[in-house]
């Protein structure tokens, strides 16, 4: 099958609105006969559900949490991106766009990222119209910041919560229509097979976590927004039940999965602290708006950072990078928080942190406060009590949070920060349409591959959930639908509907009769160190192909040596993690296997090999300026290529110096 | 890293909603400080599955404080010892070596058991679906500074905003009264502009709803504020009270 983008003909900036204008409708009482089924309740999910809901189609919406206000979209800190220019700044849908595509590193589809820059203005507009309470400042006007890889203010945030706040817009308008009966909710139910009919998605199978009951449910169409798949490192930013399996099943199904090696390693994360870790805890990028980051110029200078002066201090992001300084893109921070850590500098008892700094910016910040308050001469303390408590407005839960996690106080002393697996670029392959290869079958979000090419930008993760849920598959989704009018719900009873659901339920006696001697998270936490030493930060050829073995002996021997608890048919939530797990043993293979064939840097996918001489990724245009489509078929993967066309935008070499 | 805390911990086991339960005690060894309360209970559970007995089933996901599903009662509070913190954000280092430490569900009518401490807190999802929204179909907003909100009640709202919506406040009540949830939401949206038009049909049908999932009535103790881990403020109560009693003359008169 060769693989069709569907990117409408015509100029860039006319693409969508012509869409809109000529895609086919389906008449409202035929909507009331389609029935749409979502997985996952996060941005993407709720905000499908409820607007789909409100076109008039029937929906059910499925998540494993025990409400759909626990997606983990309610975890996003710092933002979200809208080309408003509110700020006067100079931004346009246009500098959206161009910022998003080169933060990309060249390796996402225009007419998609276009389309997003265009959207993002109106879905501030929604949210402010759902009550989200967003910054504001004292004319009551809507409050920016800054955010990586830009130059503009165009990053809109509820303190440190914005996700938390979009989230439970995005859910009362779904609950809205659960109350109204327009929607279906699942809660705890986990998807674990996909039904097709006739070459199109019919339904799924899922699996209700309380009492272990597989159920079959028909839908016209299936829209995956289930999230994106960090976990498959074990340690992440990610929730711990964050998983990869609903949109492994489609993959499994027939939906090519793009760009699988593409992971963001978010730059500052509060470093791990001992093996007993089982998550990750970001601190939002928005700190770096006033944070430095630095390390001693000494190699293992084990000197309390108060002591360190100023000229012993490296501030490697600002000498490397000057035109961006401490707000260069994630993947360009990362690499070189790692690079001073792997040459000695490293801080911390691990020696696997960097420093993140407010002193500075909280003088500067108690100065202007002592001016406005017209204090004379004020006295260094007084200024920087005047300053820690303008820092404490603006990112005060965040200094809770890793005051708890640490037991130290940023206030007094700099942060400890390392990278951390964060977002996953990757993920189903889509068309314009938010269509996966297979009929019917969608996926949005986090989930699908689509917008943020090699790397994503920050606050860009909200823009494209939300986007994707109220703005585009309202739209897109009528192309198909509107030629599926005359059919008929399908009786459950199908054969299609018995065969997938003997085969969950063979997986799963499978899981539960191993009885084994290790756990489930003996074998993840196994995977995740495979992930991250030789498929994480960088990567080269030799560690890639150990790794697929390796990870090839892991999956044996969980299938050998599982011990599973408890029975199928109750509540079981070490069942749940074993077939997640099971999952991400196929997936990290081929995150390997596609980061293998991926010879070339770009983004967040660093090949040693591929580096110019200052150590900056260096990609390769002329021979993998493509997605990277991989196939499913029997235990083996097969790969496809959407070449990438830039036609409004000059590829160049990246650079934030 | 292992670290040097041997406890002993008494935890609520239920098989599900028909059976009863009991407390079951559990010793473990070299706990470190650094280790959250959840991975305390992972050391634990990874020991009852290597022995071959069940692991205790509880609620969590994000571990950073803000999805809401960790839901313990430990030592006869809500999330814990500590102030404005949920169970995951809980660490060890809070503790001391020998400790005795017990571990209950939420406990209220209105939340049965499901399993252990995982608990059923869907009446909050239906409180909701009542009237904590605006009517707002997607497409039919107007520009976001079309209408200027003071940052003072930008604020206010974001703070009943920030509820997460756990239950803690529920599980601290003596009447398990939902009135700080419920209240947070209300006093959210009729601070903003875009909540007016809905003001008093909401406060009418979100405590309409709250009554009908038999949570208790509140009698101004505070406990529910004091242990809330996002100290949601007691005023947000006081202001429901009177949009409630102020939609209900309302209502007379129509």
């Amino acid at each position: 099958m060769s693989l069709n983008s569907n990117i409408p003909e015509g100029k860039l900036e006319e693409k969508w609105i012509k869409y809109k204008s000529t895609v086919p409708l389906v008449n409202p009482s035929n909507k009331r006969n389609l029935e749409v089924l979502i997985i996952g309740s996060g941005l993407a999910g709720a905000s499908a559900a409820a607007s789909l809901a409100e076109l008039g189609y029937k929906v059910k919406c499925f998540c494993f949490q025990d409400s759909p206000r626990r997606a983990h979209s309610i975890a996003a800190q710092g933002g979200i991106n809208a080309a408003k220019n509110y700020q006067n700044d100079g931004d346009s849908i246009y500098r959206l766009f161009y910022d998003t595509i080169k933060g990309g590193d060249y390796r996402a589809r225009e007419a998609n990222v276009y389309r997003l820059a265009e959207i993002s203005p109106n879905i501030i507009d929604q949210c402010v119209a759902q009550g989200v309470p967003f910054a504001r400042e004292y004319g009551g006007m809507l409050s920016n910041r800054s955010f990586g890889g830009t130059q503009v203010q165009r990053t809109f945030y509820a303190a440190g919560q914005t996700g938390q706040q979009l989230l439970l817009g995005a859910y009362s308008a779904l609950q809205r229509q659960i109350g109204m009966g327009n929607v279906q909710m699942y809660n705890r139910h986990e998807m674990l097979e996909i039904v097709k009919i006739e070459g199109k998605a019919r339904g799924i199978i899922a699996r209700n976590l309380i009492t272990g009951e597989l159920e079959r449910h028909f839908g016209h169409a299936v829209l995956i927004c289930s999230g994106g798949y960090g976990n498959v490192f074990y340690l992440s930013t990610n929730a711990m039940g964050s998983n990869a399996t609903a949109a492994w099943k489609a993959h499994k199904s027939g939906a090519y999965f793009g760009n699988p090696c593409f992971t963001q390693i978010h730059p500052t994360c509060i470093p791990v602290s001992g093996d007993h870790q089982s998550k990750l805890t970001l601190m939002s990028e928005s700190l770096r708006n006033d944070g430095r980051i630095w390390v001693p110029k000494k190699s293992n200078d084990n000197r309390n950072p108060n002591e360190i002066p100023e000229e012993e201090r490296d501030y490697y992001l600002e000498r490397r990078y000057p035109a961006f300084g401490n707000l260069v893109p994630r993947d360009v921070a990362s690499r070189a928080a790692k690079e001073r850590c792997d040459a000695g500098f490293g801080v911390g008892s691990s020696k696997m942190a960097v420093y993140l700094d407010f002193k500075f910016n909280m003088m500067r910040y108690g100065r202007v406060e002592a001016n406005k308050m017209g204090i004379e001469n004020p006295s260094e303390n007084e200024i920087l009590k005047l300053g820690k408590d303008v820092i404490k407005e603006k990112y005060g839960n965040l200094f809770d949070m890793y005051m708890q996690i640490t037991g130290e106080n940023p206030y007094e002393t700099p942060m400890r920060i390392y990278p951390a697996v964060h977002y996953t670029m990757g993920g189903l392959w889509v068309d314009y349409n938010l269509m996966t290869t297979v009929p019917g079958l969608y996926s949005l979000g986090e989930a699908n591959f689509s917008d943020h090419g090699a790397n994503r930008l920050g606050a860009s993760a909200l823009m494209q959930g939300l986007a994707d849920g109220y703005f585009v598959i309202p739209y897109t989704i009528g192309a198909y639908l509107a030629n599926e009018i005359s059919v008929k719900p399908e009786s459950t009873d199908h054969q299609a509907f018995v065969d997938a659901e003997n085969s969950v339920k063979e997986t799963i006696e499978k899981l539960l009769s191993i009885n084994g001697t290790k756990s489930v998270d003996h074998y993840h936490k196994k995977l995740g160190k495979v992930m991250w030493d030789k498929c994480g930060m960088a990567r080269n050829a030799k560690g890639l192909q150990e790794a697929i073995d390796e990870i090839k002996v892991i999956r044996n021997e969980f299938w050998q040596n599982l011990r599973v608890t408890g029975k199928a048919n109750e509540f079981n939530p070490e069942l749940e993690k074993a077939g997640r797990v099971a999952d991400f043993l196929e997936l990290g293979e081929l995150m390997c296997i596609d980061a293998l064939h991926r010879n070339e840097s770009c983004g967040g996918h660093f090949r040693e090999e591929s580096q110019t001489n200052e150590g900056e990724a260096l990609r390769n245009d002329q021979e993998f300026s493509y997605v990277a489509a991989w196939e499913y078929s029997q235990n083996n993967w097969k790969l496809h290529k959407e070449e990438l066309k830039f036609e409004n935008i000059k590829i160049a070499q990246r650079s934030y110096k | 890293m292992s670290g040097n805390m041997n406890l002993t911990l008494k935890v609520w086991r239920q098989k599900s909603n028909k059976d009863k339960g009991n407390f079951e005690e559990f010793k473990v060894n070299d706990i470190s400080p650094d280790m959250s309360f959840l991975e305390m209970f992972d050391v634990l559970n990874e020991q009852l599955i290597s022995k071959g007995n069940e692991p205790i089933a509880f609620d969590h996901d994000c571990r950073e404080g803000i999805c809401g599903m960790c839901s313990m009662f430990i030592n006869g509070r809500p999330h814990g010892p500590k102030e404005g913190i949920t169970t995951c954000q809980l660490h060890m280092r809070s503790f001391a070596d020998g400790d005795t430490i017990i571990v209950e569900p939420w406990r209220a009518n209105a939340f049965p058991v499901i399993k252990d401490l995982v608990v059923d807190r869907s009446a909050f999802d239906r409180i909701v679906s009542a009237g904590g929204f605006v009517s707002v179909n997607t497409g039919n907003a107007q520009d976001g500074n079309a209408i200027p909100i003071s940052k003072n009640d930008a604020d206010i709202a974001f703070a009943a905003a920030a509820c997460i919506g756990c239950g803690a406040c529920v599980a601290a009540c003596k009447n398990a009264s939902a009135m700080l949830f419920v209240s947070a939401k209300i006093n959210q949206l009729a601070h903003l502009p875009q909540g007016q038009p809905e003001r008093m049909q909401r406060a009418r049908a979100m405590v309409h709803q709250m009554d009908k999932e038999g949570f208790g009535a509140c009698t101004n103790t505070g406990a529910c504020s004091a242990e809330c881990p996002k100290e949601i403020s007691l005023v947000n109560i006081a202001a429901m009270n009177c949009e409630f009693v102020k939609a209900n003359v309302v209502d007379s008169h129509e």
